[in-house]
């Protein structure tokens, strides 16, 4: 059987791929700190030894939209292409070519409905920086084969935190049941508190600092009860309109199971939104 | 109210290097071409597969020509698709973070709970 060797949280900053490799003028005074950062965070994944990314993220209206809109989609493709037009406009990412890892994608899908999940697929996926950010940070030289895992944090009607979290437990369960002897990360993406097109944008912080520090705290020490029992669908517009994203950090926290705490925490205090890196090494998955 | 077709000519518009330049310098144009064209489109189906009932209300196109991301905001559109097509607008035209802190001052008097985005 597969084993999780490492689940990895972080908020997913597309400005971050920019911030990095500028130079000179263009360089932001925070860069250097920011580097360092996520070098440090890059260290976790690489001791984990992976040989497959499963990737959980959020599509932002690139190839999923109103008309026909899954709530839970895997990715199956022996490819992804990534990222988008406006992506390249905006942020300056870079286009990327990824490999799949179709058989573990096809055991999500079929044990996945069996355990009670409707997860929609989809065959041809270009993936957006939901899931390339992380690889910019987290495995740069994006050799690995992924599975994607795309969640609505965006469009509502949304499912509740609660089903995040349940969502998480369980491909924690379906890649510990995968019929293969390799080392796979679970890593998703999310946000903390964020505004997004309103007047609380880009300011100096995230918009509400207080809920980034217990979202930071609850998440460092795996406190899923705590958490489920503060943030709801309706509480989530109070930080940030855009802060509906902190529910996949819930589905990690699903993944990295009750009480967990984690092994590394990091975060950065930046303009606009907190950053924030997690990962957890399940017991003996270590070599 | 028709909040899901606002979404749609962000959407449509915003992914498309050539509508993000016409709607910029040309709104009402782009506006009356796209209600005509585009917002029965179904999107990712053969172009003759069109529906037949979808259209704007007259608020709907003020905001749209007026390039009023406010109105916009209020209106009950995506604050992403909007703050994402304008950017790719007008952030040129100013200096850096300029055109994102102006875009948040002119939306200062709007307080919790923000408009329902919900389609």
């Amino acid at each position: 059987m597969a084993t999780v060797a490492a689940v990895i949280a972080s908020t997913h900053h597309p400005f971050y791929y920019r911030a990095s490799t500028s130079t000179g003028a263009d360089r932001p005074p925070f860069a250097d700190e920011w580097v360092a950062k996520i070098e440090a965070f890059r260290a976790t994944l690489t001791r984990a030894e992976p040989d497959v990314l499963l990737m959980v993220g959020s599509d932002h209206f690139h190839q999923l939209w109103l008309d026909n809109m899954p709530q839970f989609l895997v990715g199956k493709a022996p490819f992804f292409d990534a990222n988008w037009y406006n992506e390249e406009r905006e942020f300056g990412l870079p286009r990327m070519l990824l490999p799949g890892q179709e058989d573990l994608a096809a055991h999500i899908l079929r044990d996945g409905l069996d355990a009670g999940f409707d997860l929609a697929f989809s065959n041809e996926l270009r993936i957006d920086h939901s899931v390339t950010c992380p690889i910019i940070t987290l495995r740069p030289q994006a050799d690995l084969p992924i599975v994607p895992v795309y969640t609505n944090i965006f469009a509502p009607p949304m499912p509740r935190p609660s089903r995040f979290v349940q969502l998480g437990r369980a491909l924690r369960q379906l890649v510990e049941s995968w019929p293969a002897d390799k080392r796979v990360a679970i890593i998703g993406t999310g946000h903390l508190s964020l505004e997004l097109g309103g007047p609380r944008q880009f300011g100096e912080h995230g918009p509400d600092p207080e809920f980034d520090r217990k979202a930071v705290a609850w998440i460092a020490n795996g406190d899923i009860d705590g958490a489920l029992a503060e943030v709801t669908l309706d509480s989530l517009h109070a930080p940030g309109n855009a802060t509906h994203g902190f529910m996949d950090f819930m589905l990690m926290m699903g993944v990295a199971g009750d009480g967990a705490k984690a092994d590394h925490v990091d975060t950065l205090d930046l303009f606009h939104t907190m950053e924030a890196y997690f990962t957890w090494y399940p017991e003996g998955a270590l070599r | 109210m028709s909040k899901y077709l606002l979404d749609k000519f962000l959407y449509t518009v915003d992914r498309d290097p050539e509508l993000v330049e016409r709607y910029r310098d040309d709104p009402a144009g782009t506006l009356d071409w796209w209600e005509q064209e585009m917002a029965n489109a179904v999107l990712n189906c053969h172009p003759a597969e069109r529906s037949t009932w979808l259209a704007f209300t007259d608020e709907e196109r003020q905001a749209i020509r007026g390039h009023d991301h406010v109105a916009l905001f209020q209106l009950g559109a995506h604050p992403f698709l909007t703050l994402t097509l304008f950017i790719a607008m007008f952030e040129r035209d100013h200096g850096p973070l300029e055109y994102q802190l102006a875009y948040a001052r002119a939306m200062e008097h709007i307080q919790l709970p923000y408009p329902d985005i919900a389609t």
